[in-house]
C-alpha cells in the first residue's frame, strides 16, 4: 500500500461537493442514500468556504457541485465565487428546477465555468413520471437560458429500462437544444437505484438496439455534439475503474461534512471520517477510511495477480460490497470473480423482467426507503 | 464509447481554447494543467508554451514560428499533432484565416 507517511499518497483532482440531498425530483434511478433525512445538518456557507480552501491546498482543481439539488443551497453563488477566486473549475450538476434567469446570471457573474442538466427523457409525460414530479418543460426553458448565457451546455441522462428505448428521441431533443455534449449513462446500481434494480435493469435486447443508434449518432453527429455513452456495468466483462481508484483522484464531501472516496461509500462498514472533525488533507492522506482500499495491496485473488489491476483497480467496493458482503472481493461485475453469478442472474432476471414490464419503482422521497428488508439483492 | 472527431489543424486556421476549457497554473503541482469538466490535462512546458499562444489571432504558422524563436528545435508536425489531438477533444476552435480575428 501506498502509505501517506513517507508523502506518496498523490494529491487529488476532483471534489464533487454534494451539498444537500434535498431535491425537487423523486428518480427512482437514484445513487443518493436512502437515509436522507439523516444529513439534514448541512455544512453551513462558512464551512464550505474552508473546505473549498483545504481541497485547493491539497491540490484539487475540479469542483463538482452537485446534490441532491444544489440550486436550493441559497449560498450556491457565494460558493461558485469563492471556488472560482481559489482557482477552481466550478461545474454545476443540476436537474435545472429553480435555474430562473436571475438565478443564473448570478451563477455566470460569480464565476461558473460550466452546466449539466438532467433530462430523464425526451418528452413530457414520461420524463415527468419517471422525476416524479412536472419538471420536463422547465428542464428545456433553463437549457436554452444556458445557451444563451454562453455557457456550453452537457445534458445527463441517466439511462435505464424505461428511456432506454427513447435515445434517438433523446438525441434530436439534445440537436434541437444545441448541446455541447451529452452523456448518456446507465444507471449505477447504488442507493434509490439498487432498491428499485429489479425494475431499471434494461434487457439485451435493448441494450443492443441502444448501442446501434448510439453508434449511428456518433457518425451523424460529428463535430457538432459529442457524444459520451457509458456502458452499463453490469453487462460488461469488466469492472469499471470507480472513481479512478479509491483515494487516488477523486474525493467526495456529502450535505453534513461527512468525507467519502466515492458517493457511495457511505454504505460500507468502515470508520467516518469528517470536515467537522479533521483538516481535509490529514483525511485523505492518513485516515483508515482513504487509506483501506488504496494500492493494490489490499486486493484478493483473482485481482491481484491480474494485468488490469492498475486498470480498473479491482472495480468497485461498495458494489462488491452490495452484492457479496464483504467490500474487499473482487467487483462481481467481473466475468473473472467467483461472485459473477449474482450479477448474471440479475441480468437474466432483467432480460424476463422487461418483457412483464409490471415492475414497481419506489420515488426517492425521505422516508420512502423505511420499511427494512428491501435495501439490497440480498439483505 | 465516445465520439472524437479525427481533426487536422491546417496552417491558416487560428486556434483559441474553447469557452468552457481553462488553462491555469497549478502551483500545487508546479506544472500548467487544462482544465474541462471531465478532465484535467497536466501539461508539460511546451504543452503549456504552446496554448498560450493559442490566442485565436495567431496562425498554426504563427505559433510555430513564434515557439521557434524561444526554443532550440520544434518539430511542427509534432506541435500540430498537440492541436489535432485537442481539437478532436473539443478543447480547441480553429477559427480559420477566412475568417479571421473573429
Amino acid at each position: 500500500m501506498r502509505s501517506a507517511v513517507d508523502g506518496a499518497v498523490d494529491a487529488p483532482l476532483g471534489l464533487l461537493a454534494e451539498l444537500t440531498y434535498r431535491c425537487p425530483l423523486h428518480c427512482s434511478y437514484c445513487s443518493n442514500p436512502l437515509d436522507l433525512a439523516a444529513y439534514a445538518d448541512e455544512l453551513t456557507t462558512a464551512e464550505w468556504r474552508r473546505v473549498l480552501a483545504e481541497a485547493r491546498e491539497l491540490g484539487v482543481l475540479q469542483l463538482h457541485l452537485s446534490g441532491g439539488e444544489p440550486l436550493l443551497r441559497r449560498d450556491l453563488a457565494e460558493i461558485v465565487q469563492y471556488a472560482a477566486e481559489l482557482g477552481l473549475y466550478t461545474n454545476l450538476i443540476t436537474s435545472a428546477l429553480g435555474l430562473t434567469p436571475r438565478r443564473a446570471e448570478q451563477l455566470l457573474a460569480a464565476g461558473l465555468d460550466h452546466v449539466q442538466i438532467s433530462l430523464q427523457a425526451d418528452e413530457a409525460a414520461l420524463s415527468d413520471r419517471l422525476a416524479g414530479t412536472p419538471s420536463f418543460e422547465r428542464k428545456l426553458a433553463a437549457a436554452r437560458l444556458v445557451k444563451d448565457l454562453g455557457w456550453p451546455l452537457t445534458l445527463n441522462v441517466v439511462l435505464h429500462r424505461h428511456n432506454v428505448d427513447r435515445i434517438a428521441g433523446v438525441l434530436e431533443l439534445a440537436e434541437q437544444l444545441e448541446a455541447d455534449r451529452i452523456e448518456l449513462a446507465h444507471t449505477q446500481y447504488y442507493g434509490w437505484a439498487l432498491r428499485n434494480r429489479g425494475g431499471l435493469l434494461p434487457s439485451r435486447a435493448q441494450l443492443e438496439r441502444a448501442q446501434g443508434v448510439v453508434r449511428a449518432a456518433h457518425e451523424r453527429l460529428q463535430g457538432r455534439m459529442e457524444v459520451i455513452y457509458v456502458l452499463p456495468d453490469y453487462h460488461s466483462r469488466y469492472p469499471k475503474p470507480c472513481m479512478g481508484g479509491w483515494g487516488r483522484r477523486q474525493l467526495t464531501v456529502v450535505p453534513d461534512g461527512g468525507v467519502l472516496p466515492c458517493p457511495t461509500a457511505h454504505t460500507l462498514p468502515l470508520p467516518r471520517a469528517s470536515v467537522r472533525e479533521h483538516p481535509l488533507r490529514w483525511i485523505w492522506e492518513r485516515s483508515p477510511l482513504f487509506q483501506r482500499f488504496r494500492g493494490t495491496e489490499w486486493m484478493p485473488d483473482p485481482c491481484r495477480s491480474c494485468d488490469r489491476r492498475e486498470l480498473d483497480f479491482g472495480g468497485c467496493r461498495c458494489q462488491a460490497f452490495q452484492l457479496t458482503g464483504d467490500a474487499a472481493r473482487t467487483d462481481p461485475v467481473c466475468h473473472l470473480s467467483p461472485d459473477h453469478g449474482l450479477v448474471a442472474e440479475a441480468v437474466a432476471a432483467a432480460d424476463e423482467a422487461a418483457r412483464r414490464r409490471d415492475a414497481v419503482l419506489t420515488p426517492r422521497r425521505p422516508g420512502a426507503a423505511r420499511h427494512p428488508g428491501t435495501t439490497g439483492p440480498r439483505a | 464509447m465516445r465520439s472524437t472527431t479525427p481533426v487536422q489543424t491546417a496552417s491558416g486556421d487560428r486556434p483559441r481554447l474553447a469557452r468552457h476549457v481553462r488553462l491555469r497554473f497549478d502551483p500545487a503541482r508546479g506544472q500548467h494543467v487544462l482544465l474541462t469538466p471531465e478532465a484535467v490535462t497536466v501539461l508539460n512546458g511546451t504543452g503549456a508554451a504552446v496554448l498560450e499562444l493559442c490566442d485565436g489571432q495567431r496562425t498554426v504558422t504563427g505559433i510555430v514560428a513564434e515557439l521557434r524563436g524561444r526554443y532550440a528545435s520544434v518539430d511542427d508536425a509534432e506541435v500540430r499533432r498537440f492541436l489535432d489531438r485537442l481539437a478532436a477533444r473539443r478543447c480547441l476552435e480553429l477559427g480559420d484565416a477566412e475568417v479571421g480575428r473573429a
